[in-house]
C-alpha cells in the first residue's frame, strides 16, 4: 500500500509546504489540528454529509451525454454533472466544509478569493446560512468579466472587495486575501477555494472535494459494471479535478487527463499552462509548478476562464505530474469556446467556461477510442454567468 | 532537460525541508565566522546603544539611486540596511512597499543586478547589508549559487519572510558556508512553543513583528510590543530588532527603550515615493534618517 499524502510536513513529494508569514504558521498549525480531530469525529462528518445532501443536493447524477457520443463518433461520453449543485458548481462542497470548521473554531468571519467568482459566491452563500460574516477578494480584471457573480455575493451579503494590483485577477485576490488573514487572523478564517495554498489547505480542501469522485465512481459501476477508461477535468487551481481523481487514484486502469488553459496558445505566452511552460518555484504558500521568468518572478497570465487564469496549479497535481500518474494537456480559449457551442447544442447543457475546457479535450479524445470505452469527465460547474461575456465577445448586447 | 534539473533540486529540498531541528548545531558552529552584523551589534552594545535598521526597496525609483541612498543614510545615522528585493507578489507586504516593488520591477531590476549592485557598493562603504527577499527569488536563483553570490556581493545577512524556520532546511547549509546570517521572524501570534522554536534558530538577529498584520500597517500598542520583547528576551541569544508599523521619530524611541535594533521600513519607502522626483531627494529622505536617529539617542 503506498503511503498516504501529503506527509506530516504537508508534501507531497517535493512539493507542498507552508511557505507563509510567521503570523500565519499559528493559525496553520491551529488548523491542521482541528481539521484532523473533524476528520475523525463521526458528527462532524455526519453534518457535513447532511449539508451536502439536504442544501447542495447530493449526489449530483451521473449523465449518459448519447447525442454528444454519437456526434464525436467514439468513447461513450458521461458527465458528472457538478453544475447541478446549488449555486451552480463544485465549489460549495468545500465552501459547506470549511464554514463548519470555521463554527468549530469559532471564527465569526471568513474571507475568501475568488476568480470566476463561484468559489466567491459559494463562500457568501454558506457564511449567510451559517450567519458568518463575509468578504471575498476579487481582481478587478475579473469583477468585469463576472459582473453578474459579483453582483450575486453582495445580494447574499458579502463585502465584494476589487483587487487593484498586479495582474488584477485570481493570484492577486489570493495575495490579497492573505493579507487580510495575516491582519485578522484571530477572528477570521480563510476560506481557501482551491487545492492551493499552505499545508493543510490542498489536503483539506481535496478531502473536502472527493466527495465527487466517490459518488461518481459508484455511479459509474452501477451505470456500466465497470470503471470508465478516462477520467477528463480542467485544471486551474485543481480542486474539481482533484476531487474527481483522487477516489481513482488506487484504480490502476483508469486513464487521468488534466485539462489547463491553453489561452491563446502556448507560443503566444498569454496562457495559464503551468505543466507545459512553468517550473517548480514557490507561490502563495506552497511550493509547486509555476509560470515565472527567470527571475521567479511571477508570470501574467491569460485565460478566456477566470476560474483557470492562476499563475500556480495545486502541489498535488505537480506531484502527479512528476510521477506520471495524471496527464496534463491544454485547450486553448477557441477551443473551449467551439466545447461550450456544442455541448449547449447537441445536449441542452451550458457549462462554465472553466468547465468546457475538459469537454474541448473530450471532443479531441473520444473520436481517437472505441466505442466500447468509456470517458467519464467532470462538468464542474454551469455556464450561465459566463452568457454575459460571450454574448459581448459576439457583439451581442444583452 | 532544465525541468529535469530543476526537479532533482526540488527533491533535496523537500528531504532537507524538515529536520529543522537537526540543522541546528552546524547552524551554532556557523556563527563562528566573523560578520558586520554580529560585530555592530557587539560594538553597538558595548556603547550601550541601539540599531537603527532603514529599510530600502533595491532599485525603487533606481539602482543608483538605492546606491546614493545607502551612503548618505549611513552618514545620516542609518546602522544596518535592509534592501528589499522586489517581488511580483509580495504577501507579507502593504500597499506602500507593494507600490515600491512594482516601480523597481517595471525599471527591469532583477536579483543579479542588485546584488552587482551591493558589490559595487563594498568598495565605499562596511555598513552592515541584509537582503529581505522571497523565497521564490532565491529559488529561482539556487540556494548555493545566491548564497556565493551574495556573500561575493558583501551581504551579511537575509532574511525570507514567507520561509518560517520550519522550511529553511535546504537555505541553511548553503548560508552558513557563506556566512550569511539566516534572521527569522516572531510575530505577536506566535505561540510559546512558536518563540523557543524560532529564537534557536534565528542568527544575526531575530525580527520581532510589531503587529499582527503586513508591512506599514498602524503600529498602536507599543506597551504590549514590549512585553513581548521582553518574553523573548528570556530565549533568545540573538539581539532583537523590532519593525513593522514602525513610523515615526517618536516611535522610534519608545521601542529603542526596549529592543537592540528599530527597523524603519514604510515610512522610509514612502518618503522615496513623494519625493522620487525631487533634486534634493536623497537629502529628504537624510533628514528623516537623522530625526529617527537623534529620537533613539536622546532617549
Amino acid at each position: 500500500m503506498t503511503v498516504p499524502l501529503p506527509d506530516r510536513h504537508g508534501r507531497f513529494g517535493p512539493y507542498g509546504g507552508r511557505y507563509v508569514p510567521e503570523t500565519l504558521m499559528p493559525a496553520l498549525l491551529e488548523l491542521e489540528a482541528q481539521y484532523e480531530k473533524a476528520k475523525r469525529d463521526r458528527r462532524f462528518q455526519a453534518t457535513f454529509t447532511d449539508y451536502l445532501q439536504r442544501y447542495v443536493g447530493r449526489p449530483t447524477s451521473l449523465y449518459r451525454a448519447d447525442r454528444l457520443s454519437a456526434k464525436l463518433g467514439g468513447a461513450r461520453i458521461y458527465l458528472k454533472r457538478e453544475d447541478l449543485c446549488h449555486t451552480g458548481a463544485h465549489k460549495i462542497n468545500n465552501a459547506i466544509g470549511q464554514a463548519l470548521l470555521a463554527l468549530r473554531m469559532k471564527k465569526q468571519r471568513v474571507i475568501a478569493e475568488t476568480g470566476a467568482g463561484q468559489h466567491g459566491v459559494a463562500t457568501a452563500t454558506a457564511a449567510a446560512m451559517f450567519g458568518l460574516q463575509c468578504e471575498i477578494y476579487m481582481g478587478t480584471e475579473d469583477m468585469d468579466r463576472q459582473a453578474l457573480n459579483v453582483f450575486r455575493m453582495r445580494l447574499l451579503g458579502a463585502t465584494v472587495t476589487g483587487v487593484d494590483t498586479g495582474s488584477r485577477t485570481l493570484k492577486d485576490a489570493i495575495s490579497e486575501a492573505m493579507r487580510d488573514w495575516t491582519t485578522n487572523v484571530r477572528t477570521t478564517h480563510y476560506v481557501l477555494g482551491s487545492v492551493l495554498g499552505p499545508h493543510p489547505y490542498p489536503m483539506m480542501i481535496r478531502d473536502f472535494q472527493s466527495v465527487i469522485g466517490r459518488e461518481a465512481r459508484k455511479q459509474i459501476l452501477a451505470a456500466a459494471g465497470r470503471l470508465p477508461d478516462y477520467l477528463v477535468a480542467c485544471v486551474g487551481g485543481g480542486s474539481n479535478s482533484m476531487g474527481l481523481f483522487y477516489p481513482f487514484l488506487q484504480d490502476k486502469k483508469v486513464k487521468m487527463v488534466g485539462v489547463e488553459a491553453g489561452g491563446a496558445g502556448i507560443v503566444s505566452g498569454k496562457h495559464a499552462a503551468r505543466f507545459a511552460g512553468g517550473k517548480p518555484g514557490v507561490l502563495q504558500g506552497t511550493m509547486t509548478y509555476l509560470l515565472q521568468n527567470e527571475d521567479g518572478q511571477i508570470n501574467l497570465t491569460h485565460s478566456i476562464s477566470a476560474g483557470l487564469d492562476y499563475a500556480a496549479v495545486g502541489p498535488e497535481h505537480s506531484f502527479y505530474h512528476d510521477q506520471g500518474r495524471i496527464e496534463y494537456v491544454y485547450a486553448t480559449d477557441e477551443e473551449a469556446l467551439e466545447a461550450f457551442d456544442l455541448l449547449t447544442r447537441e445536449e441542452g447543457i451550458m457549462p462554465a467556461l472553466e468547465s468546457a475546457h475538459a469537454v474541448a479535450h473530450v471532443i479531441k479524445l473520444a473520436p481517437q477510442l472505441r466505442k466500447s470505452q468509456m470517458i467519464l469527465v467532470n462538468l464542474s460547474g454551469r455556464g450561465d454567468k459566463d452568457v454575459q461575456q460571450i454574448a459581448r465577445m459576439r457583439g451581442v448586447s444583452l | 532537460m532544465k525541468t529535469v534539473k530543476m526537479v532533482g533540486r526540488m527533491r533535496r529540498v523537500a528531504q532537507g525541508a524538515n529536520p529543522a531541528g537537526k540543522s541546528a548545531s552546524v547552524a551554532q558552529q556557523g556563527s563562528v565566522a566573523p560578520n558586520r552584523l554580529d560585530a555592530i551589534f557587539d560594538r553597538l552594545k558595548a556603547d550601550n546603544k541601539k540599531a537603527l535598521i532603514i529599510y530600502l526597496m533595491a532599485g525603487d525609483p533606481t539602482l543608483d539611486d538605492t546606491k546614493r541612498l545607502v551612503l548618505a543614510l549611513e552618514e545620516a545615522g542609518a546602522d544596518i540596511i535592509e534592501l528589499g528585493v522586489p517581488f511580483s507578489d509580495p504577501i507579507a507586504d502593504g500597499p506602500v512597499i507593494q507600490r515600491a516593488a512594482q516601480r523597481a520591477l517595471a525599471n527591469g531590476v532583477s536579483l543579479r543586478a542588485i546584488l552587482a549592485m551591493v558589490k559595487s557598493l563594498r568598495l565605499r562603504t562596511k555598513i552592515p547589508i541584509v537582503l529581505m527577499l522571497y523565497y521564490n527569488c532565491i529559488c529561482a536563483m539556487g540556494y548555493e549559487a545566491f548564497c556565493q553570490t551574495a556573500k561575493d556581493a558583501g551581504v551579511d545577512g537575509v532574511i525570507v519572510p514567507d520561509m518560517p524556520p520550519d522550511e529553511a532546511g535546504p537555505l541553511k547549509g548553503p548560508a552558513e558556508e557563506a556566512g550569511l546570517r539566516l534572521i527569522f521572524l516572531l510575530a505577536p501570534t506566535s505561540t510559546r512553543g512558536r518563540r523557543t522554536f524560532v529564537a534557536r534558530h534565528s542568527r544575526g538577529f531575530l525580527y520581532y513583528v510589531s503587529l499582527t498584520g503586513i508591512t506599514g500597517a498602524k503600529l498602536t500598542d507599543i506597551a504590549d510590543v514590549g512585553q513581548n520583547v521582553e518574553k523573548i528576551r528570556k530565549i533568545a541569544r540573538a539581539p532583537i530588532a523590532v519593525g513593522f508599523g514602525v513610523a515615526t521619530p517618536e516611535d522610534a524611541a519608545r521601542v529603542s527603550h526596549f529592543a537592540d535594533g528599530v527597523i524603519v521600513g514604510s515610512a522610509v519607502v514612502r518618503r522615496i515615493e513623494e519625493c522620487r522626483q525631487a533634486p534634493d531627494m536623497v537629502e529628504q529622505v537624510a533628514k528623516f534618517v537623522t530625526s529617527l536617529k537623534t529620537a533613539m539617542t536622546q532617549r
